[in-house]
């Protein structure tokens, strides 16, 4: 695993959200960025993916559960060079590909369209059933929001994952600890957490969701034959320092020239 | 084809068109959410064990593995009751079926007033409404057996979301011998005439049975089996605006947002059109009773249709 790739990824992603969202003077930001070292490690490590072909028939499979974080999404995708870095100003514009939301008819390499949270698992699930039917070896990678397991259809999901014990299936929740209304503890707790995944019959592992070498080993572990959820704690806004941790910023549009100064901050253009 | 001339339950004829694709169509797969056997789904199930998916009695869940499905390139049917499917569900159908238009087939059973003794809570008598208002979603009705299958078959080979209205009881065969269905083209009896009946499903052998006894009045009638109500077959509703005097519109149905809506939302763009008259549940929902005594208490018999006519042409 190169990290200094996945770092250089992760700080391209960083600025292309700051920039998409400026411009667009609506969006997510928090939700974004504290996804952006997961996407980083899925898209340019754990996944197979092919160098130009979004649509490559053999590829991994990433569906991004929690919509709203569509700008991490598409950075990854234009980091990924799926497209050209400059689309990303296009964001939640009239005539974009880049919808408000994901949108799998407009956007090749999006997998699925996503936005009304609480839906991608059973997706995923049926992604997985249909490939393993298929005697097909390919992966489905779930990313999910921690506000997200909130809505009750990711519990009947998860069940069916557990009890069709599919393996080729592994869901990753963005523990960020915070939603509109404010902290998930407050708002309606989610711990613990990882003993509902368990008591669903998952196999969990909780690792530090903005480290390399933790998600390593989060989706590296030792397999059974259940399903796996690694339970990622990050940082929602991270990266941003004065978006860290505060719930305002889940759906807030930072000015351009606050996504100026953040660009600056971290060195200018790192779009190389 | 297989035709069986004779009663059917629409859900005893998907049953049977589910067995022929499992044959026909390696890449069908059917889901289901605790009721199989009600919804005949479980013929399939028995025979083609690996390619069905029971997802226990979670509705969303259920349509979301079907989307699912379709992106590893399978074509699913996913079945429940029609109150189920499309309320339950209406979301999932909303953003992960219709938005994204994914090929799924929601095949759903037990609707209108005819589901009987389990009462309202059960009765989906909105469900045409709420699929037909969806864009990329098609709604098709079939009137008994023959047409149900047909629809099945036809189903397998669309690339868009489709979802089919299922009933409970065992209804008349009316479909004639060479037909072939055919998304976005009604199925006419007669010649046109002064009176139009529009029926869809259940109501279909009503409105024939209606028609009959008005050409006995010595009026000229025709019947027409709107059983694609999106796409809607606007030719032949040009015809009867052009033919007739009146239009009937005949449901199983909450009047507000069916079939009878569909027809006259497309009436209303034309530049002359008769008197319209829309038969089907007023605004209130069903109860508990036999499927015959319901459609006697909601008024969609036969005699309910004939009476409508002539109250029409009457006044």
């Amino acid at each position: 695993m190169n990290t200094v790739l996945l770092r250089n990824k992760a700080q391209e992603m960083r600025r292309l959200i700051m920039e998409g969202i400026a411009e667009a003077g609506s969006g997510h930001p928090g939700g974004s960025l504290s996804l952006v070292e997961i996407m980083s490690y899925l898209y340019f490590y754990q996944a197979q993916l092919h160098e130009t072909d979004p649509l490559w028939p053999e590829r991994d499979r990433i569906i991004l559960s929690k919509g709203h974080a569509a700008p991490a999404l598409y950075a990854a995708l234009a980091a990924k060079g799926y497209m050209p870095h400059e689309e990303m100003l296009t964001l939640r514009k009239l005539g974009s590909r880049l919808q408000g939301h994901p949108d799998m008819r407009k956007l090749p390499g999006v997998e699925m369209s996503t936005g009304s949270l609480g839906q991608g698992l059973s997706v995923a699930n049926g992604l997985a059933l249909g490939l393993r039917l298929q005697n097909k070896a390919n992966k489905v990678y779930v990313v999910l929001g921690d506000g997200e397991l909130q809505e009750g259809q990711v519990w009947e999901a998860a069940m069916t994952a557990a009890h069709h014990r599919l393996t080729n299936l592994m869901a990753v929740v963005d523990y960020n600890g915070l939603q509109i209304d404010g902290f998930t503890g407050e708002v309606k707790r989610l711990e613990p957490l990882a003993e509902k995944w368990q008591a669903f019959g998952w196999q969990t592992v909780t690792v530090d969701g903005h480290s390399f070498a933790d998600l390593y080993r989060g989706f590296n572990v030792e397999r059974d034959d259940r399903p796996l959820v690694v339970i990622a704690k990050t940082i929602k806004g991270k990266g941003v320092q004065y978006m860290e941790n505060v719930a305002d910023w889940h759906g807030k549009a930072p000015s351009k020239a606050q996504a100026q100064e953040y660009i600056e901050g971290i060195g200018g253009d790192v779009r190389g | 084809m297989y035709v069986v001339n004779k009663p059917e339950a629409t859900r005893d004829a998907y049953g049977r068109a589910l067995l022929a694709l499992g044959q026909l169509r390696s890449e069908v797969v059917v889901l289901d959410a605790d009721l199989s056997k009600s919804t005949k789904t479980a013929g399939f199930a028995a025979k083609y064990p690996e390619r069905f998916f029971n997802v226990g009695i979670a509705e969303a869940d259920l349509i979301g593995t079907a989307c699912g499905l379709t992106l590893s390139g399978l074509k699913p049917f996913a079945s429940t009751f029609a109150i189920f499917a499309t309320g339950r569900a209406y979301d999932q159908i909303r953003n992960s079926v219709a938005y994204p238009r994914l090929p799924v087939v929601i095949a759903a059973t037990h609707a209108g007033l005819t589901v009987g003794p389990d009462g309202g809570s059960h009765q989906s008598l909105e469900d045409i409404a709420l699929m037909r208002v969806l864009p990329n979603m098609q709604v098709w009705v079939p009137a008994d057996g023959e047409e149900a299958y047909q629809m099945v078959i036809e189903a397998a080979t669309e690339t868009g979301p489709v979802y089919i209205r299922l009933g409970r009881q065992v209804v008349p065969h009316v479909t004639p011998a060479d037909y072939k269905f055919e998304k976005g083209r009604a199925q006419v009896f007669g010649p046109s005439g002064d009176v139009t009946i529009i029926a869809c499903g259940v109501m279909v052998a009503e409105a024939l049975r209606a028609a009959e006894e008005l050409r006995q009045a010595g009026l000229s009638v025709q019947v027409v089996n709107m059983s694609s109500i999106k796409p809607l077959d606007t030719e032949v509703l040009e015809a009867a605006a052009s033919h007739s005097r009146l239009i009937v519109t005949v449901e199983e149905h909450f009047v507000a947002g069916g079939l009878g809506s569909a027809c006259v939302e497309y009436l209303s763009t034309l530049r002359s059109r008769p008197q319209v008259g829309m038969l089907g549940v007023e605004d209130r929902f069903g109860q508990s009773g036999h499927p015959d005594e319901l459609l006697d208490l909601y008024g969609l018999r036969a005699s309910n249709i004939v009476a409508a006519v002539k109250r029409s042409l009457d006044s």
